[in-house]
């Protein structure tokens, strides 16, 4: 399936801001985060398509998936 | 030392210090200030009258070495909302009051004589009141750099720029951060009042005085862990790299991020005012992306940005002021942001009353939404001189829909609804629609359960949890506003177990008490049951606690939803 991938903050550092990406159907979120090395423990925050989403989740063709890491403000 | 009161009457022009009487000696900051505007301002009163007061107020722990701690309180009946208001800030008054012994200053009256200008000045031995000539009229700036020849570059400077002298609603007062720059007092128009007592600015003398610690080996334990569980939290890392602005993507994402006067729920430009982009241009320009507002703060959230050619641009350039003048008014351009953000730290102007009414007079067709040039064009030649225009934006983004005929007007108690918009996070709806100080994200900042997954989370979208949330949150803040402690221990507190035991502990160590973790939950529910209390002899009910009329009406994109918590369920707020 194609997805949209969507990283913010430090995540983009060596990595992309967002990105059409091709993963195998059933992948999870955690999975899709592994595959780009970012370090789970320090995601803070996951969507898709705006909405929040659990790690274990399976993204559908065409989603768009944001990943942030722990961040506030305000 | 031993606290004191200080208390300025403008009607003769006396001064006096004064016992801190029995009932106020375990308050300080905002729980502080509203028992003595609640105690001793007459609600009807007009807030631009000889019968209202200004008072301020340092935190229970500021002066000590507790980290985080440099707040000041500034309280008084809200020229803006009419209700109470209390408004804090950073920057170096906090402290230095409370090392002289000011447990509140209290300004009263108001000058028979409205011709002249006056100055206080604050040593250990009172305040003393002088006519002002020099620097009337003056931007804050100048006020700060002409006090700091004439008194030396430690002196404390409480200021009001030209928008309080012309009373605006929409005007701050400021206080010199340790770089010479303005952290404010920001919203409800507490300028206005401050200009109305003909005080163009208050100077506090530097002193070697040390605030009094009951138990200093426990006060020094308990800060160690507190200061940890601040440093060790990963948001206040994120904080010092990228500045509360790091929100923009993540609330543009959520699809909460209000755009054009709160007609969509997502900006295209977002990218170009987000937190990301600001890091990467005060690197590339060489400002400094990390910048503390008061002595001992550890998490360091506020920058200088600099210009494209390394000149100071401004400082403590927040999240709120850049989504207002950027999503709201729909200008994607961060160097136009941060220009009209100096021009109004400099006229003394709430960075979110006043672009939110840019937003509301770009609807009405005075401005093109976007136009950054002519938003700072008006700041500068308009506002600043006071010209009708220049008043109508200066009062605020409700006088301006009153002046041109808009309806979508975004204010609740006629202040300024900020960065989130309530269809779409419906936590922080309740917040605006129920806060004792009309709308304000901070009173009950449930972002951080609805969007950053901080203190759990509930459902930005659905109904239901979120009077519970915004209730905890607001009782748990009135709580923390009254320490002096900045806000952003929340992060720490509502994740790290160890972070408000230690807070406790830090209180009780440097007044030789024994507080339990219930006795801030009462103070934090007695001080908005004091502060509701005000409002509702000030003439307020239960059906201002209700968000405009649009919100109802309009389904705000993406997720197309609508403001949809009825009013009971509102009502129940202050079932506690």
């Amino acid at each position: 399936m194609q997805l949209t991938v969507k990283l913010f903050a430090y995540f983009r550092d060596n990595r992309f801001k967002q990105q059409r990406m091709e993963f195998p159907e059933g992948t999870t979120v955690e999975d899709i985060i592994r595959s780009l090395g970012v370090p789970l423990d320090e995601v803070g925050v996951t969507m898709i398509n705006s909405r929040h989403c659990e790690l274990r989740q399976v993204p559908a063709e065409d989603d768009q998936l944001a990943v942030f890491p722990a961040i506030g403000g305000g | 030392m031993a606290d004191r009161i200080f208390r300025v009457n403008m009607s003769d022009l006396s001064a006096k210090v004064e016992a801190v009487p029995e009932g106020w000696m375990g308050l300080g900051g905002r729980g502080l200030t509203s028992t003595i505007v609640a105690a001793e301002v007459k609600p009807t009163c007009h807030p631009l009258g000889k019968n209202n007061k200004l008072v301020f107020a340092p935190g229970l722990l500021s002066g000590t070495p507790a980290a985080n701690s440099g707040r000041l309180s500034c309280g008084a009946k809200s020229p803006l909302t009419g209700t109470i208001k209390e408004a804090n800030a950073g920057g170096t008054s906090a402290q230095m009051l409370a090392k002289l012994g000011v447990k509140a200053l209290i300004i009263e009256g108001k000058p028979a004589d409205d011709s002249k200008w006056y100055s206080l000045h604050v040593n250990a031995d009172g305040a003393t009141i002088k006519e002002e000539t020099e620097v009337v009229g003056m931007g804050n700036f100048a006020v700060v750099q002409t006090l700091n020849q004439r008194l030396g570059d430690k002196v404390g400077v409480i200021t009001i720029g030209p928008a309080g002298e012309m009373k605006m609603l929409g005007a701050n007062i400021s206080i010199k951060d340790p770089d010479s720059h303005m952290r404010s007092h920001g919203r409800g128009g507490l300028g206005a009042v401050m200009g109305s007592k003909r005080i163009k600015f208050i100077s506090v003398e530097p002193t070697d005085q040390k605030v009094a610690i009951a138990n200093p080996d426990a006060f020094k334990a308990a800060n160690r862990t507190f200061a940890k569980a601040l440093v060790d939290n990963p948001i206040s890392k994120a904080l010092g790299q990228y500045g509360t602005n790091v929100l923009v993507n993540i609330i543009n994402e959520s699809g909460g991020l209000p755009t054009k006067n709160f007609t969509a729920g997502q900006f295209e430009g977002h990218e170009a005012v987000s937190g990301e982009t600001m890091y990467d241009t005060i690197v590339a320009r060489g400002g400094k992306p990390r910048h503390n507002c008061h002595p001992g703060c550890v998490i360091q959230c506020s920058q200088i940005y600099a210009d494209a050619k390394g000149q100071y641009k401004t400082s403590g350039f927040e999240y709120e002021t850049i989504w207002a003048l950027g999503a709201d008014c729909g200008i994607d351009n961060l160097d136009y942001v941060a220009e009209a953000d100096n021009v109004m730290d400099d006229l003394g102007l709430d960075s979110i009353e006043i672009p939110v009414a840019f937003g509301v007079a770009m609807e009405a067709g005075v401005l093109k939404f976007g136009d950054g040039a002519e938003l700072c064009r008006i700041l500068k030649e308009d506002v600043a001189k006071g010209t009708p225009l220049g008043r109508i934006i200066g009062n605020g983004a409700g006088f301006v829909g009153k002046a041109f005929g808009v309806t979508r007007v975004p204010v609740v108690k006629n202040q300024a609804i900020p960065a989130y918009d309530p269809r779409a996070i419906k936590g922080i709806g309740i917040t605006y629609a129920t806060s004792t100080q009309g709308a304000d994200h901070t009173m009950g900042y449930t972002i951080a359960t609805n969007i950053l997954g901080v203190g759990g989370k509930v459902d930005p979208l659905s109904k239901e949890g979120q009077v519970e949330l915004s209730r905890n949150l607001q009782i748990a803040t009135a709580a923390i506003d009254s320490t002096g402690m900045c806000l952003f221990i929340a992060f720490a507190a509502l994740d790290d177990a160890t972070c408000l035991p230690a807070l406790i502990d830090l209180i009780n160590a440097r007044y030789g008490i024994n507080l339990v973790a219930n006795d801030v939950t009462n103070l934090g529910m007695t001080i908005l049951k004091t502060e509701r209390a005000f409002n509702l002899a000030a003439g307020f009910t239960n059906k201002d606690d209700r968000l405009p009329e649009f919100f109802s009406e309009e389904p705000i994109a993406p997720h197309n939803v609508v403001w949809d918590i009825t009013d009971e369920a509102i009502d129940s707020f202050w079932n506690f």
